[in-house]
């Protein structure tokens, strides 16, 4: 049973691969305006960044946070976003294939159909927006005035990785409601990438019950808040208790369980209703 | 006979909502199969046809395991397909005439390495099966050519080829020729007839060409409104379809309609040719004496009835239901 779980994520992770390649070649096809693309990915997330910097020549902090301080959460946000959009963003075209029909291609094959899917297309011009947090992280990890512990640095990652995870759920989730021909995506799109634009803030700009709404309901803030709160040494505005900060990977799995049940939910109503 | 596909009483129904107006909306029932039967043998090649919307392409689906039956059983090699979909989707080739599996920007050849490690086909397996198709379906030349500069027909060939890399046990096919020009359909049939005798291939085709089917098929089924209404061999739909032969006869000058030939009946004058029409399962000998034997004739010739026309005519007389 386990074994053939294992087996059945190999499978699919190579086919991820396979696909990929695929893509990226056929994006070389077009080697000019990839590069365009990508450019202009980084370009224009990177603007973002430039905005909180312009409102710092005006003040000295936000919320209560320095621009370094700022650079972190914006930096860890966009890194986890970039990674997840990199890999899955691609995944809100569902809904065309199944308005179109050419789902029903991928549903010929020996290959679990979620491989395929998340592998629909892939951007390679998306590690625009992921070189840019990747960069900002690393500046703002040099100009950091906090005290590091074993425990701190290895929380970096570590909300990285679930960040990741939590995003690369809801893309997950969002098109599952796809296989319904009802176009969910811009639902989906608030979660994503509204959320990392809202996470690229410190929680204290914020109203208590927006932050609330993201640590409870969507759990959001496990994506760098809570976390990096730990790490630039602050408190939360929430005051929730300390383990809070460390529950990113257990909260990443249940999103996991959460969107693996809403994709196969999605696609048996696909098969049993043909759109 | 050890049948490969099993379908018993096999039902398909689509819940259709309609909007009607701006909130309200209106749920029906669309019965796309509404309890087929039939039996396919291990290497047989069968045409599925009917009308358009009769159900066809929606069988297909449930064989391939895309979609799950709404009601009846379902086997294709003693799978059920849409519980083991990905086991079966090894198995079985398909070919959607509408809708490509190559890839648009690259050669040709990368869509077939693909098929190769996506199924993981034996090396000298894909060696083989890719020369053949190469060599049957006239590839040669296309294959650093990338899919978006193919023409039509050559996607289909190429399309084709795509879906026996792996060595089905059994070719779904679609509509393989639609829209393709008559030296493509040539090529397509001559090379479905090929790898069914060649590997014993199951094949299942559905086409509105009937070119194809009187080409390759020994077996056809027609399917109207859901329901199985012919399944046997292509001469005997004359009988089922109430199809008539033709009668063409030349006399020495321009008379009224011949009348009072038993069984037949004038269906068209033209100047000194007339044509009289009877069924096809009548003798023409009869027809032919009593026309000699009161008008003055000078030629005749006995016109065999169009399969066009028959399935044409099955199509008409099945009122909606
Ligand atoms: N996903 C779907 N949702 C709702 N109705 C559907 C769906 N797919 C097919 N139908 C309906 O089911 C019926 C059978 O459709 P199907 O596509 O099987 O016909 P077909 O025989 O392949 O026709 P054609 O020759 O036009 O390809 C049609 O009335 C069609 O409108
Ligand atoms: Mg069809």
């Amino acid at each position: 049973m386990a074994d053939a779980a294992v087996r059945r994520w190999g499978e699919g992770l190579r086919c991820y691969g396979l696909i990929v390649g695929m893509w990226v070649r056929s994006t070389m096809a077009y080697r000019l305006s990839f590069l365009m693309m990508a450019a202009g990915n980084f370009a224009a997330t990177a603007l973002d960044f430039v905005a909180i910097a312009i409102m710092f020549s005006h003040v000295d902090v936000l919320g209560g946070f320095s621009l370094p301080e700022v650079a972190f959460l914006y930096g860890t946000t966009s890194t986890a976003f970039g990674i997840a959009d990199l890999t899955l963003g691609n995944m809100d075209r569902l809904g065309r294939r199944v308005r179109d029909g050419t789902l029903d291609v991928l549903l010929t094959r020996p290959v679990p159909v979620l491989a395929q899917v998340a592998a629909d297309r892939f951007a390679l011009r998306r590690v625009g927006r992921l070189s840019q947090g990747v960069l900002l992280l690393a500046w703002s990890l040099t100009r950091l005035d906090v005290h590091w512990t074993p425990v701190t640095v290895a929380l970096v990652p570590l909300m990285l990785v679930s960040g990741a995870v939590i995003f690369g759920a809801v893309f997950v989730a969002g098109a599952a409601f796809q296989f319904r021909a009802d176009d969910a995506s811009e639902i989906q799109n608030a979660f994503t990438y509204g959320g990392t634009t809202l996470l690229q803030y410190p929680p204290t700009v914020f109203a208590t019950d927006l932050v609330r709404g993201v640590t409870f309901v969507v759990p959001l803030a496990f994506v760098n808040w809570l976390p990096a709160l730990r790490v630039l040494g602050r408190d939360d505005p929430l005051r929730l208790p300390a383990w809070v900060d460390f529950a990113s990977p257990l909260v990443a799995l249940g999103c996991c369980a959460a969107a693996a049940l809403a994709w196969r939910t999605g696609l048996r109503s696909y098969r049993s209703t043909g759109s | 006979m050890d049948a490969f596909i099993e379908l018993d009483g096999v039902r398909k129904v689509f819940d259709v909502r309609r909007r009607t107006g701006l909130l309200r909306r209106e749920r029906h029932q669309v019965r796309a199969v509404d309890g087929i039967s039939f039996r396919v043998p291990r290497g047989e090649m069968v045409g599925y046809i009917g009308p358009n919307g009769a159900g066809k392409s929606t069988t297909i689906k449930m064989l391939t395991g895309i979609l799950t039956p709404s009601g009846g059983r379902l086997r294709v090699a003693g799978v059920d397909p849409s519980r083991d979909r990905t086991g079966l989707a090894r198995r079985i080739g398909v070919v959607f005439g509408q809708r490509t599996t190559l890839w648009w920007d690259l050669p040709l050849r990368d869509s077939y390495g693909l098929v190769r490690r996506m199924y993981r086909v034996p090396e000298d397996r894909y060696r083989a099966n890719l020369e053949r198709c190469v060599e049957l379906l006239d590839l040669g030349r296309l294959l650093d050519v990338p899919v978006r500069q193919l023409s039509l027909g050559q996607r289909m060939r190429g399309d084709i080829a795509a879906a026996l890399l792996h060595d089905p046990e059994v070719l779904y096919l679609d509509e393989p020729t639609i829209g393709l020009d008559v030296v493509s359909k040539t090529k397509v049939r001559e090379f479905l007839r090929e790898v069914n005798a060649e590997r014993g291939m199951t094949v299942l085709l559905t086409t509105h060409d009937l070119t194809d089917i009187e080409q390759l098929c020994k077996r056809v089924m027609v399917i109207d409104h859901g329901r199985l209404v012919y399944d046997g061999a292509l001469d005997g739909l004359h009988a089922v379809g109430e199809s008539e032969r033709t009668l063409v006869v030349d006399l020495e000058h321009e008379m009224p309609p011949i009348t009072g030939v038993p069984g037949a009946r004038t269906v068209k004058v033209e100047g000194t040719r007339q044509w009289l029409a009877f069924p096809a399962t009548h003798s023409a000998a009869p027809v032919v004496a009593a026309v000699a034997g009161r008008y003055p004739l000078v030629d005749l010739s006995v016109r065999e009835p169009d399969i066009e026309e028959v399935i044409a005519r099955m199509y008409a007389e099945r009122p909606t239901p």
